[in-house]
């Protein structure tokens, strides 16, 4: 079974319904370990050592954040320009995080409608990720598509419970050894017929 | 007109004290001031002082043992010993050289070749006293020129030992009983043969150093803890003292021995304390050392034969300076250093009284040669000031390079950017990490146990009470950038405060305050930066609480930060006019009542309202509304 950990990012989770209910969901579950960045280091001091040992323990690495500003929160860039250490993440004998599984998990206000070439945002939730799908590939890890959660400003109770179920099924599909070559050829991991065979009962 | 002791005391004191700031108000050195004080109440103007001005004279010369204790306490032993090719280099050439020339020049004036010998020592020899006074008056120390002399002065002090050995050798053999006559000094080694004396003078230098760190410094700690300060004085007196006792005793110079006891103390932690402790007395001393100089210028010599004199005056200044300039460029002294040197050290010495004394005593000079080069001696000390002004004036602008140079011989005691009173739990917190930035404050304090504990961890603590200005003037406040001072008690920080602002306003004051009414009391003396000691924790303890009771953290923490603005604002605010603690007790009840009501509203609105950057209900609202 492969060890899952989910790094959340969050300024203010105290008034986030969506993380609030997406959290309580897997930060529970065994076999996840669910770190919050915000909570553990309130001062952007991160501890280094411990957050690469915490890394080395895992096999699934979840950045799960709100989507600012097309973005991470700023805690969670902190802890890539000081965690990812060149000569341990990257660089010629930087093999510390080789072949681990790395995804985002985002919440985003607006909906996928307006995330497109035709939308308002202009570009893809994918192409925003950009530079944390190159930051994985750079630390030799295996990029998934992002799971994501959108459109929370106008979301019901209904659809925020699937997406809590379909959030719980990622983290069981995750442990598993899925055929991850498959799961990189679509847009979201949310349009995995995985995800959708639970919640679509 | 020499009735008592309290008379002579008066006088002296009286003509110092119109004198002294006479010369200072016309820009010139102290020295020039004493020595002019001392020829108006000498025996040839005013008349106050007759023949005792030989006796105080000698009394007086001990200001310049104490001045050289004071020197040596500002070396470090190490940098004694990289000093030492300079001593010896510069020293030997510039004594070398003006013996000969000298020597020369005398013996073709017509003296018999013992008598010049005996002058070339003399006049080789320059006044340690009017020198160093004259550089420590201009702060000119740190300066390749205040090195320079320094170091020839030093090898001076040690040659003389040399020359008062030689002298005797001179004389003829059935005179030698003369010898007995002389009383300055009690040579307890006079009949021992010459391998016993050298070791009896290698043995008394080792009981110097090793005294110094043995006995003197844990008897000024045992000292120390009594906290009466003048029992602190009396034991600097009775070191210094002491080492020129001993060093009498062996014939050795005892400036030279109170320069080494001051080597060997310069890294204790009472350094500051002894410095400050004795400072007024080398004053008083060197200041009566001055004028009795001035009183023993015979003016009825010059009268008899004035020209003479007056080319022997010239003669020896212009044959020294030249000497001095040539050692100058030999050891590649910039232009203007040069020019400062070799004016500086062109008069001749307090040593030549002794030597030129000693010689008479020994029937090798008689009264007339003895007269003559004493006058001589005390008008070289006179004029070379005057020329030394001269030259600051008018010489040295146009030479270029005038601004001194910083740091250029690696023995002078190091100064640092940050001084730091107070090393208890609080100071020390201070200190440690500043040091963890390499930043090693001069630090102060009053706990002579902690400044013991405290050096032994390795920590740079000296003793002393922070708020007499001496103290902390001779820890570096004026090249000091920030004063950090991390006392507790209130009232102490005002007297330091006030005292820091009056006379070093550009030193910034950084300052510990035990509550807000110290604080107001501090910021309205003007200091800024004013840190009370229980803000930040309390508010971190609260802040713990509130995690504790489940609020999350980085929420905290920025109200936190909020909260503290906010608070050092009102601080601020309070702070401005009222004068009286009443007027503040009253404003901030005033104060306190807007903060409840404040308090108030932040409750009603929620706590969160202080921080809505990411709160997304504005949003959902826009967002919700009907045109999308």
């Amino acid at each position: 079974m492969n060890r899952i950990l989910i790094l959340f990012a969050h300024p203010k989770f105290e008034q986030s319904r969506a993380n609030k209910a997406l959290v309580k969901m897997v930060e529970n579950k065994e076999g996840v370990t669910f770190h919050d960045l915000y909570e553990r280091y309130p001062d952007f001091n991160i501890d280094i050592t411990s957050e690469k040992k915490l890394l080395a323990e895992h096999d699934v690495i979840v950045w799960h954040h709100p989507f600012y500003w097309y973005s991470c929160p700023p805690l969670m860039k902190q802890w890539m320009d000081v965690v990812l250490e060149f000569g341990w993440a990257y660089g010629a004998n930087g093999k510390a995080l080789q072949s681990k599984k790395c995804l985002n998990v985002i919440t985003t206000g607006g909906t996928r409608a307006v995330y497109c070439s035709e939308g308002s945002n202009n570009y893809s939730v994918n192409e925003f990720l950009r530079p944390f799908e190159q930051t994985a590939r750079l630390c030799n890890m295996i990029y998934l598509p992002p799971f994501t959660v959108m459109g929370t400003h106008n979301m019901s109770d209904q659809e925020l419970e699937d997406y809590t179920l379909k959030y719980e099924q990622l983290i069981f599909e995750l442990q598993q050894n899925l055929p991850f070559d498959k799961m990189k050829n679509c847009e979201f991991l949310n349009d995995t017929p995985q995800l959708n065979k639970i919640t679509s009962k | 007109m020499s009735g008592s002791i309290l008379f002579a005391a008066i006088v002296f004191l009286t003509g110092a004290i119109i004198c002294v700031p006479i010369a200072k108000k016309f820009g010139l050195s102290s020295v020039l001031g004493y020595l002019l004080a001392g020829i108006l109440i000498g025996p040839y103007i005013m008349g106050f002082v007759g023949d005792e001005g030989q006796d105080i004279l000698h009394f007086a010369e001990f200001g310049v043992v104490m001045m050289l204790f004071l020197i040596g306490l500002e070396i470090e032993p190490k940098s004694f010993w990289q000093m030492r090719k300079t001593i010896i280099g510069m020293g030997g050439a510039q004594v070398l050289g003006t013996m000969i020339v000298s020597f020369l020049l005398f013996n073709m004036i017509g003296f018999d070749w013992k008598v010049s010998l005996i002058i070339s020592m003399a006049v080789s020899l320059s006044s340690t006293a009017i020198t160093l006074q004259t550089i420590k008056e201009n702060g000119l120390m740190n300066t390749t020129y205040g090195a320079s002399s320094f170091s020839i002065l030093l090898f001076q002090d040690i040659i003389v030992i040399l020359m008062l050995a030689v002298i005797p050798l001179l004389t003829d053999s059935e005179k030698t009983a003369i010898a007995d006559d002389h009383s300055d000094h009690i040579y307890l080694l006079e009949n021992l043969p010459l391998g016993f004396q050298a070791l009896a003078i290698f043995l008394s230098v080792v009981t110097v150093v090793l005294a110094g760190r043995y006995f003197f410094v844990p008897m000024l700690r045992l000292v120390a803890k009594t906290r009466l300060r003048e029992l602190l004085s009396a034991s600097a007196l009775l070191i210094v003292i002491a080492l020129a006792y001993l060093m009498e005793l062996v014939g050795l110079s005892p400036a030279l021995g109170a320069f080494l006891g001051g080597v060997v103390l310069a890294t204790s932690e009472f350094k500051h304390e002894l410095e400050s402790n004795l400072e007024p007395f080398k004053g008083l001393l060197l200041g009566l050392f001055f004028m009795a100089v001035g009183a023993s210028i015979n003016f009825i010599v010059i009268g008899d034969n004035p020209l003479m004199i007056s080319g022997l005056v010239v003669a020896v200044i212009v044959l020294k300076a030249l000497i001095l300039f040539l050692v100058g460029a030999i050891f590649k002294l910039k232009a203007d250093q040069r020019l400062l040197l070799t004016i500086g050290l062109a008069q001749i010495g307090e040593f030549a009284f002794v030597l030129l004394s000693f010689a008479y005593q020994l029937n090798i000079l008689d009264r007339v040669e003895l007269d003559m080069m004493l006058v001589v001696t005390a008008l070289t000390m006179t004029l070379t000031p005057i020329l030394g002004i001269i030259n600051e004036r008018l010489i040295l602008p146009r030479v270029g390079t005038k601004k001194a140079e910083t740091r250029p011989v690696d023995h002078i005691a190091k100064t640092h950017k940050v001084i730091l009173v107070g090393f208890g739990h609080f100071g020390s917190t201070v200190g440690r990490f500043l040091r963890s930035y390499g930043i090693e404050a001069t630090i102060l304090d009053n706990d002579s146990n902690r400044v013991d504990l405290l050096r032994k961890m390795g920590f740079e603590v000296y003793y002393g009470d922070a708020t007499r200005i001496d103290l902390l003037e001779s820890a570096g406040i004026a090249e000091a950038k920030i004063l950090i001072s991390a006392i507790d008690n209130s009232d102490n920080v005002i007297h330091l405060t006030k005292m820091v602002k009056e006379k070093y306003p550009n030193v910034k004051l950084m300052l510990r305050a035990k509550n807000r009414y110290d604080a107001y009391d501090l910021l309205n003396m003007g200091v800024e930066d004013v840190y009370r000691e229980s803000l930040e924790t309390s508010v971190k303890m609260a802040s713990d609480a509130l995690n504790h009771l489940g609020f999350r953290k980085y929420t905290i923490y920025r109200q936190a930060q909020k909260f503290i603005q906010y608070d050092e604002e009102s601080l601020r605010r309070l702070a401005n006019k009222p004068k009286t603690r009443e007027e503040y007790i009253f404003k901030a009840k005033k104060e306190m009542k807007q903060q409840e009501k404040q308090l108030e509203e932040d409750l009603n609105r929620g706590i969160i309202e202080f921080d809505n950057h990411w709160d997304s209900e504005q949003m959902r609202e826009a967002h919700n509304a009907p045109e999308h």
